[in-house]
């Protein structure tokens, strides 16, 4: 058997340590080593977005990329978004406007709109359902997320004017 | 006899209230049955059939359990026995990580003797076809017939007669959490996590299976991913998940694989239908004859329903399943109705337009054939029409000018959805003031448990949130059906009220004493009890349940048939944009008027029709199987290749929850039938040709376009 590879990284914010096969995906290594099982999987090859989180920034499909590769990184998922009593807006918005059925992509949508406003704080409809589109769900009818996200995005930027 | 009341006197019920799940769903912190782990859980995988016809002469699974970390192994076929169709379940394996489970899934070795297949419902049907069954030839099912009135007589009273015939493709369901289960022993008894839709079913099958008594046996399902009627019990991959941890001593993890989801977990069966129908001259529906049938994989049935809606007074119908070398059908929300609906909308549409009538207007004229849905259907029209603004569709199909040409259609649907006896539940009212409702059902994502908490709330004067619910959990052993039909709320609500009821009485029992009156007195509202005759006489609720003291109040309820009601109607209108030079299909407004008994949530019930819609259009414009009738392989058993709606193929949905009484219905599945039909209709208006063969893809209507212009 391959020995682990040590990988030294940032995930939501924390320095973590952990070993790892260098075959491992991420998102196996984030499920299955860390505990992590927030970040979803729904087809394990790049098709479905369940499995997105925000790699230094980047927005990716935890997937297709190896654990190993995120040694030095900082790694956001779904579970680093709250605050201790207090949900992310885009989580807020998610409940509030029902954006939400069996609930297992959505912690994919969550991040990929997080890292949609992190870079683009107002976009338009188009731009969210385009930015949108690399995440499936077979349960809303997608209508109601985009919203979500567009509400999202208006309070969190009346936020930081505020 | 129970009643939810009138409408005005509710809080709760019929508002809009987000789920009491999502928080845990938008934080990550919901388990699903893919997010178990267990203390030295092993990982399972399956190997599925890589050939798709062959009788299996030998399995070794040694060189797969010598590999270090494989903790068992075992075959799921009995050499000598065939595989029938691609992924067919071979062998399974638990293994310490999930990449040694699929390395030793490599190392299993298995002799075969390949037999000719057929993967083609056409060339399955011809008489060179390999013969799948002993009992069906010609690969075909007895078919079913139905004749009613005088079909020939019926036909010569005709004004008007189309002939015409509409295909579907195989659907595939596609739930995001694929099936899976997570097994665990403790000595004989079994616990396991199960992605499924039908908790108390998955027990019994297992308890069968391992021949143990049931209370041996606790399945649970917290949360669920999406099921559309594929998931209603453990299936083989999850009598392997639990025979491996027998066997391995460990608890094991085994989730079906994409691929495999796409093979072996169930579809919707293909439709095929023939159908020659006639109306009179002022436009009633006279006589309807069909051939029509679709293949279920390899020995699955084919059904669908037609004549649909509407009533037709002569008919004959023959309808039978085909056996082809693929992966069997399994129910697939609103079975049968979405293909049925399909061909039907067409045909109405064909037929009005010979007669030179409204599409909506012959609709009107031809009622439904049960009398409740069609005065409800008539409002549906009126509602679902205006909000399209039906006036504006081309009153010459194609007429429109420009490369995007536009158009309006619409369809309807039927469906059951009234639920039925067999759920046990309890509320109970502890001392400190704390409310369970505990019940064996389960939340497919449907939003049941709200609706629970809704209910209970109500009936106790409390908020949602101060109910604790449970379900998803066969160990309190009260039982509840499978999540299939729409039954759910119909089943689960009547037993929740009246277990609510009878917790309440028992409270103002404990309370009237001491106030000097009779239980009958009492009123719960807002957190408080409170004397009918006089307002001001009021007791919190924590302290009225203080005086339980040591006791508990625990109550049962019966299922009160009045409380719900079944058949309901459904009407959708679609408009699209077709452009002609690229042949994209761009649906830009659906509307879809639900008939919905009572609505309990306003929020979820809209966000159901959505998702139905969703999965609608996803049928009418995206999917489909594709098997290669060379390698008799599926193509495209992906989530790229085998194209399910989204955000960018999504039009703006107008959801209309109809309340049409004081009794709750299931509606998960009927909002996805009329989509089809109502998008297929809104193409031929757009362009004047029209395409009966779903899904339609650009190359269709490129090629339909092409045959016009040479017309
Ligand atoms: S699991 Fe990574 S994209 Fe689907
Ligand atoms: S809510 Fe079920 S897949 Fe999106």
């Amino acid at each position: 058997m391959p020995s682990k590879v040590h990988v030294q990284t940032t995930i939501n914010g924390e320095e973590v340590e952990f070993l790892c096969e260098p075959r491992q995906s991420l998102l196996e290594v984030l499920r299955d080593v860390l505990y992590l099982t927030g970040s979803k999987e729904g087809c394990n090859n790049g098709n479905c977005g369940a499995c997105s989180v925000i790699l230094d920034g980047r927005l990716v499909n935890s997937c297709l990329v190896l654990g190993a590769e995120i040694e030095g990184k900082s790694v956001e998922t779904v579970e680093g978004l709250a605050e201790p009593d207090k949900l992310h807006p885009i989580q807020d918005a998610f409940l509030e406007n029902a954006a939400l059925q069996c609930g297992i992509c959505t912690p994919g949508f969550i991040v990929a709109a997080k890292a949609l406003l992190d870079k683009n704080p107002n976009p338009t409809e188009h731009e969210i359902r385009y930015w949108l589109a690399g995440n499936l769900c077979r349960c809303t009818g997608y209508d109601k997320i985009v919203r979500a996200v567009q509400d999202a995005a208006q309070i969190m930027s009346s936020e930081v004017s505020a | 006899m129970a009643s939810w009341g009138e409408a005005r006197d509710s809080r709760l019920i019929g508002q809009r209230i987000p789920r009491l799940s999502g928080a845990d769903k938008v934080t990550g912190k919901a388990k699903y049955t893919f997010d178990v782990n267990q203390p030295g859980m092993l990982y399972g995988r399956i190997l599925g059939s890589p050939v798709t016809h062959a009788e299996i002469t030998a399995i070794n699974l040694s060189e797969a359990e010598a590999l270090p970390g494989v903790k068992a192994a075992i075959p799921l076929i009995e050499p000598g026995k065939r595989v029938r169709y691609q992924g067919q379940e071979i062998a399974a394996v638990a293994a310490e990580t999930d990449d040694i489970a699929k390395d030793a899934i490599r190392l299993i070795r298995f002799d075969y003797e390949e037999l000719p297949y057929v993967v083609d419902v056409e060339e399955a049907m011809t008489e060179d076809a390999p013969q799948l069954h002993e009992d069906r030839p010609g690969n075909q099912s007895k078919p079913g017939i139905d004749e009613r009135g005088d079909i020939e007589a019926g036909f010569a009273e005709a004004a008007k007669v189309v002939e015409a015939t509409y295909h579907a493709p195989v659907q595939t369901h596609v739930s995001l959490e694929t099936h899976g289960h997570v097994a665990a022993w403790d000595g004989d008894n079994l616990t396991v996590w199960a992605s499924t839709q039908a908790v108390f079913g998955t027990r019994r099958d297992l308890a069968q299976h391992f021949n143990l008594p049931e209370d041996k046996v606790r399945v649970i399902t917290e949360h669920m991913g999406g099921g559309f009627g594929s998931k209603f019990g453990p299936g083989v991959e999850g009598r392997a998940a639990a025979e491996l941890a027998r066997k391995a001593e460990a608890p094991v993890k085994l989730m079906v694989t994409r691929k495999d989801e796409h093979l072996v977990s169930g579809n919707r069966p293909s439709m095929t239908q023939h159908v020659r129908a006639g109306a009179t001259k002022d436009g009633r529906l006279i006589a309807y004859d069909l051939r029509g049938y679709g293949t279920g994989g390899i020995s699955g049935g084919a059904g669908f329903t037609g004549p649909y809606v509407y009533h037709v007074p002569n008919v004959r119908t023959e309808k039978f399943a085909v056996s082809i070398n693929a992966g069997n059908a399994r129910a697939m929300r609103a079975p049968g109705h979405p293909q049925g609906a399909f061909g039907m909308d067409s045909l109405m549409d064909e037929l009005a337009e010979q007669l030179g009538m409204d599409a909506l207007e012959f609709r009107r004229i031809n009622s439904d054939s049960q009398p409740r849905r069609n005065e409800i259907r008539q409002t549906e029209y009126t509602l679902g029409a205006r909000e399209i603004g039906w006036h504006r569709r081309n009153k010459v199909p194609g007429a429109g000018r420009g490369v995007k040409k536009r158009g309006i259609g619409m369809g309807c649907g039927q469906w059951g959805g009234g639920g039925g006896k067999g759920t046990q539940a309890r509320v109970t009212i502890h001392a400190d003031g704390t409310v369970e409702a505990v019940t064996g059902t389960q939340d497919l994502g449907t939003g049941i448990r709200t609706v629970i908490a809704i209910i209970v709330a109500e009936e106790l004067g409390l908020r949602p949130q101060d109910i604790t619910v449970k379900i998803g959990d066969s160990a309190p052993g009260l039982a509840s059906g499978g999540s299939g039909g729409s039954q759910t709320i119909g089943s689960v609500t009547p037993v929740i009220k009246t277990a609510a009821i009878a917790a309440k009485q028992k409270l103002f029992e404990h309370i009237a004493p001491q106030w000097g009156v009779e239980p009958e007195a009492l009123r719960a509202a807002s957190g408080k009890l409170y004397l009918a005759s006089d307002r001001t006489k009021t007791i919190s609720w924590k302290e009225a349940t203080g005086h339980l003291g040591m006791e508990t109040i625990s109550e049962g309820g019966y299922w009160d048939e009045e409380l719900r009601i079944g058949d309901v109607a459904g009407v959708q209108f679609a408009e699209v944009e077709v452009d002609t030079e690229t042949g994209v299909v761009k649906p830009i407004k659906i509307v879809a008027v639900q008939d919905c008994g009572m609505v309990v949530n306003r929020l979820t019930t809209e966000s159901q029709i959505n998702g139905g819609v969703i999965m609608g259009l996803s049928y009418a414009l995206l999917e489909d199987r594709v098997m290669d009738a060379q390698t008799g392989k599926m193509i495209n058993p992906n989530m790229s290749d085998y194209k399910v709606a989204g955000t960018m193929e999504i039009p703006e949905i107008k959801a209309i929850a109809l309340d049409t009484g004081r009794k709750v219905t299931g509606i998960g599945e009927p909002p996805t039938i009329p989509t089809a039909g109502a998008i297929a209709n809104a193409v031929y208006n757009a362009i004047g040709v029209r395409i009966r063969e779903l899904p339609i893809t650009p190359d269709k209507v490129l090629s339909a376009l092409a045959e016009k212009g040479k017309a």
